[in-house]
């Protein structure tokens, strides 16, 4: 990989000469797609950033959010795309690794994991099996290893990831406001190297990343090592308890490259670095190895004189590696030595900011007609349907992939993987809610209205925890930004998150963007990954037991919105149709209701409505609490549907609330209050889930055995072979 | 009264037990670095749960031979309450205080779970606030939590009274369900599930009532009236 021609003739102009062959390398690194987001940054400005909560600081990995009472949390989000693909258990592990330094950076400590998995067709393909089963290995192994907790995540099939994965890793982090690193830096300061040896694994990941998945690049996979990690999460903690770090940063994409270049960039000050100090594990590295080299588990800290002694003592405490490979300069060069002799000099502002590129965009033309399909015929049987629904890998019970990561550790986790939102307690009493959501179906057949989509049900499930949105961070996957239609639905995207951002007033507080997801048999579907925080005053909403003579109310309108449905693409192989769209007036009434209600101690249980629909829903409630339920579909506020669509519809601003018999009056009359559109649909009872209209019922199973094909079908599929 | 957490390269539930000990049940504890010597003044010793040195070579073996473990085994001798969670379990099994193995779960996979056990000797400094068979709701959480010991072993275990908690369903294909063992003396055991994770209501799905009691039972066998 090297610079485009345009970008080598503005780099020569900028520097005034021709870059020797390792300043090439070394901004070839960081002006890749994966690490300078030339082809995204402009048009990522126009998402809302502000907020009251939002702390922002120069040269942050991760957002900051203010959670009162002097505490912040931090959050961040990243994919290990490519490296997944091509080494799952490796690629995995090493992006949980690299999203926890993200939040290590700004001195807060990890509390809390989430991950978004995205593989071919699971029942069929098997290599997509080999994927998913070691991707969550890869995972489990790292987190579990650190004390990290994963407590959410979600995971989709689709044919548009044969042959390749996304692996995406949220974290969340925790700290005192007094103890966030102020990031500053002055002439003299030493730049410390601290954790993993440095060695061959992942030179060029950022550029492997930044193009077609073609070859299988295994010397540009990184190599994971969670021990180490964890020693440098406490480090880094003891060190900054010290007060031995006056800035910091972590290496990954690009490493010591663009760890170097953007840390001089964003503190307005020169490094000068010797790479022969560099603590290497192989011999013979040539400088534009170790330069480019991503090496996992390793931290840049800036120290001055008078802490370098006690930062160095809490190395040797823990046995971690490190180097003082430098020293701050009062110009804004980056200079690297190699001893005596200087192998690159360059202005770490030109490195650290690659020309932005305007990409044109054009509406692809797949979507002119993607919304006129020819509906499918109801099924005749459909309890069949249902419980075909019920073990459909997109909708069936993770249990198999998160009783395999430790999500208790930390004693924080008070709604735990399973339920809609996860929560967490926080040490000033305060709960936080977090939840990712992404759906590259609904996205594939209408960006906006898809994004906008994933971004309501990520705040849906937040708000069923009694949480109110304080902040989200957004991950936006895409193919090759330099197709005009890839990069629409990438424009598309944006805005949509923008608005919904901008009504809602949640602040986006990160992100990160990852083009180039394709390999020959094409792009991914556009697949944006929507995180949302909420924060809980009092006390959450922990699921209660359902009990016999319990009511289900249920809150928004099911209308014909079936594109991009797990109902079309599963039961009937059919692509298109018109995807669910968001009514954000409609949706933030609704969501304050639900608030409301939660607040008031009425409800027992909400739940939101998305995939597989409110048939799917209701079963979920059912299972979960082992008992029956019988809804009189004739009592569903919808448009004019046929059984199958009203049973499965997606449509978004929909709640299942779970309420006592006795609450009944209370509940319905602050709904009509608030002009919320709901109805009582359901009462819980017996053993069966029963779907009725006036007195026929439309669809009939058994719980014990929707139960089963619900929870067993995703692990079948893999715990053998 | 004072109890010192024994904190390895790789623990990472140290500061869970600290905060349970210390916030919730009121007995001061220390964390104490391997490399460090005991304190003086201490009167009980927990050894938490974690992956010590990666898990490498074998959960806890590497751990079994920290400085610290020498104080740990003079202590246990003298008849010191001891209690090694998870991690802390593998270690005492590794360091020899405790006797048989733990091997990898039979679905070979890390597994994360409430599940129940229940309390087959309630003279331990860790039981003696239990009736017998009393049943605890627990977090589990490991990949090698499999107690393994061959026959005789097994039977001088039962003629002791050592085994302290048994699984109530089938978990990981433990020897006799064996969650968790004691020494012959009855002052060290060692368990694979974490009261540290079941004794506070809120994180409790269940109740925390019977996983507090471990921490009672502690309180009571130090002299502390709660």
């Amino acid at each position: 990989m090297s610079l485009t021609p345009r970008e080598s003739e503005y780099l020569e102009k900028k520097i005034g000469r021709k870059p020797n062959p390792l300043e090439l390398q070394i901004v070839a690194a960081e002006w890749s797609e994966h690490c300078s987001y030339k082809s995204s940054k402009k048009h990522l400005r126009i998402l809302p950033k502000e907020g009251k909560r939002v702390i922002s600081g120069p040269g942050y990995d991760s957002g900051v959010l203010d959670v009162g009472d002097g505490y912040v949390v931090t959050v961040h989000i990243e994919s290990h795309n490519h490296p997944s693909a091509v080494e799952p258990y490796g690629g995995a592990a090493t992006g949980v690794g690299g999203v926890i330094r993200d939040i290590l950076s700004a001195g807060t400590r990890p509390i809390a994991l989430l991950d978004g998995l995205r593989f071919g067709d699971i029942e069929k393909d098997h290599h997509a099996q080999w994927l998913f089963k070691n991707a969550v290995r890869g995972i489990a192994d790292y987190g579990n290893c650190l004390g990290i907790p994963t407590i959410g995540g979600e995971i989709e099939f689709d044919k548009c990831f044969t042959n390749y994965a996304l692996v995406d890793v949220a974290s969340i982090g925790f700290g005192k406001k007094e103890n966030l690193i102020r990031n500053k830096a002055e002439k003299g300061d030493y730049v410390v190297l601290i954790g993993g040896s440095t060695g061959r694994d992942g030179v060029g990941g950022s550029q492997f990343a930044s193009d077609k998945l073609e070859a299988e690049n295994r010397s540009a996979v990184q190599i994971p090592d969670p021990f180490i990690e964890k020693l440098v999460i406490e480090v880094i903690l003891e060190a900054r308890n010290q007060k031995c770090i006056k800035a910091m940063k972590d290496l990954g994409g690009g490493g010591l490259s663009c760890a170097i270049s953007e840390t001089a960039d964003a503190l307005g000050v020169g490094i000068e670095l010797d790479i022969s100090l560099v603590h290497t594990r192989e011999q013979n590295m040539s400088p534009s190895e170790i330069m480019i080299s991503e090496s996992q588990e390793r931290m840049l800290v800036i120290t001055d004189l008078k802490k370098l002694d006690t930062l160095k003592k809490i190395c040797d405490k823990f046995r971690v590696p490190y180097s003082v490979i430098g020293r701050i300069k009062s110009d804004t060069l980056m200079e690297v030595k190699l001893d005596k002799n200087t192998v690159a000099k360059l202005p770490s502002q030109i490195v650290a900011n690659a020309p932005l590129l305007d990409r044109p965009s054009s509406k692809p033309k797949y979507l002119s007609d993607i919304e006129k399909v020819k509906k499918p015929k109801v099924p005749k049987d459909l309890s069949q349907t249902l419980l075909r629904m019920l073990s459909n890998p997109n909708i069936a019970s993770r249990q198999w992939v998160y009783t395999q990561y430790d999500h208790e550790v930390g004693i924080r986790t008070v709604v735990k993987p399973g339920n809609d939102g996860a929560v967490l307690r926080l040490d000033n009493g305060k709960f936080l809610a977090v939840k990712i959501d992404g759906n590259s179906k609904h996205c594939y057949i209408n960006p906006r209205d898809g994004v906008m989509g994933c971004f309501d049900e990520a705040c849906r499930n937040i708000v069923c925890t009694g949480a109110k949105p304080i902040g989200m961070v957004d991950h936006l996957q895409f193919g090759n930004p330099e197709d005009p239609e890839i990069f629409w639905t990438f424009k598309e995207s944006v805005q949509a998150i923008t608005d919904y951002a901008r009504y809602f007033e949640i602040p986006c507080v990160g992100g990160k963007v990852s083009l180039y997801n394709e390999t020959d048999e094409g792009p991914i579907k556009p697949t944006p990954l929507i995180g949302v925080l909420g924060l809980i005053d009092e006390k959450p909403l922990v699921p209660k037991k359902i009990e016999n003579g319990d009511l289900l109310v249920t809150l928004g309108t099911t209308k014909d919105e079936l594109g991009g449905s797990e109902y079309y693409e599963y039961i009937h192989e059919l692509v298109g149709g018109k995807c669910p769209a968001v009514d954000m007036k409609s949706s933030k009434k609704t969501q304050d209701a639900v608030l409301e209600l939660i607040q008031r101690d009425i409800v027992k249980v909400a739940h939101d409505c998305s995939k597989g629909g409110l048939a799917v829903a209701v079963s979920k409630l059912c299972i979960m609490n082992k008992t029956g339920c019988t809804i009189s579909l004739e009592k569903i506020p919808s448009e004019k549907l046929h059984h199958d669509e009203l049973l499965f519809s997606e449509s978004h601003s929909r709640f299942l609330l779970v309420i006592k018999s006795q609450d009944e009056k209370q509940t319905l009359s602050i709904l009509k209050q608030r002009g919320i559109t709901h109805a009582r649909i359901g009462i819980f009872s017996g053993k069966d889930i029963i779907f009725k209209e006036k007195t026929n019922a439309v669809a009939r199973v058994r719980v014990d055995k929707a139960q089963e094909k619900w929870l067993n079908s995703l692990g079948a599929l893999v715990t053998h072979g | 009264m004072k109890v010192a957490i024994i904190v390895f390269p790789g623990s990472n539930c140290d500061r869970d037990m600290h905060h349970v000990l210390t916030d919730v049940f009121h007995l001061e504890s220390q964390l104490v670095w391997h490399t460090d010597e005991l304190p003086k003044n201490v009167d009980a010793i927990v050894l938490p749960g974690g992956f010590s040195y990666g898990d490498r070579l074998r959960a806890g073996v590497i751990a079994a031979h920290s400085p610290v473990i020498k104080d740990v085994k003079k202590m246990a001798e003298k008849g010191m309450p001891v209690l090694g969670v998870c991690n802390g379990f593998q270690i005492l099994v590794e360091s020899g205080l405790l006797p048989g193995a733990l091997l990898k779960n039979t679905s070979l996979n890390f597994m994360c779970k409430w599940t129940e056990i229940i309390v087959k000797n309630n003279k331990t400094p860790f039981t003696n606030k239990f009736k017998l068979n009393q049943r605890i709701p627990i977090a589990i959480a490991n990949g090698e939590g499999r107690y393994y010991a061959d026959a005789k072993t097994l039977a001088l275990l039962k003629k002791n009274n050592q085994i302290v908690f048994t699984y109530a369903e089938e978990v990981n294909g433990a020897s006799l369900d064996i969650a968790g063992i004691s020494n012959k003396a009855g002052n060290v055991v060692g368990m694979m599930p974490h009261p540290e994770r079941s004794a506070e209501q809120i994180i409790n799905p269940n109740d925390s009532k019977p996983a507090s009691l471990i921490f009672k039972s502690l309180l009571s066998t130090l002299g502390v009236t709660a």
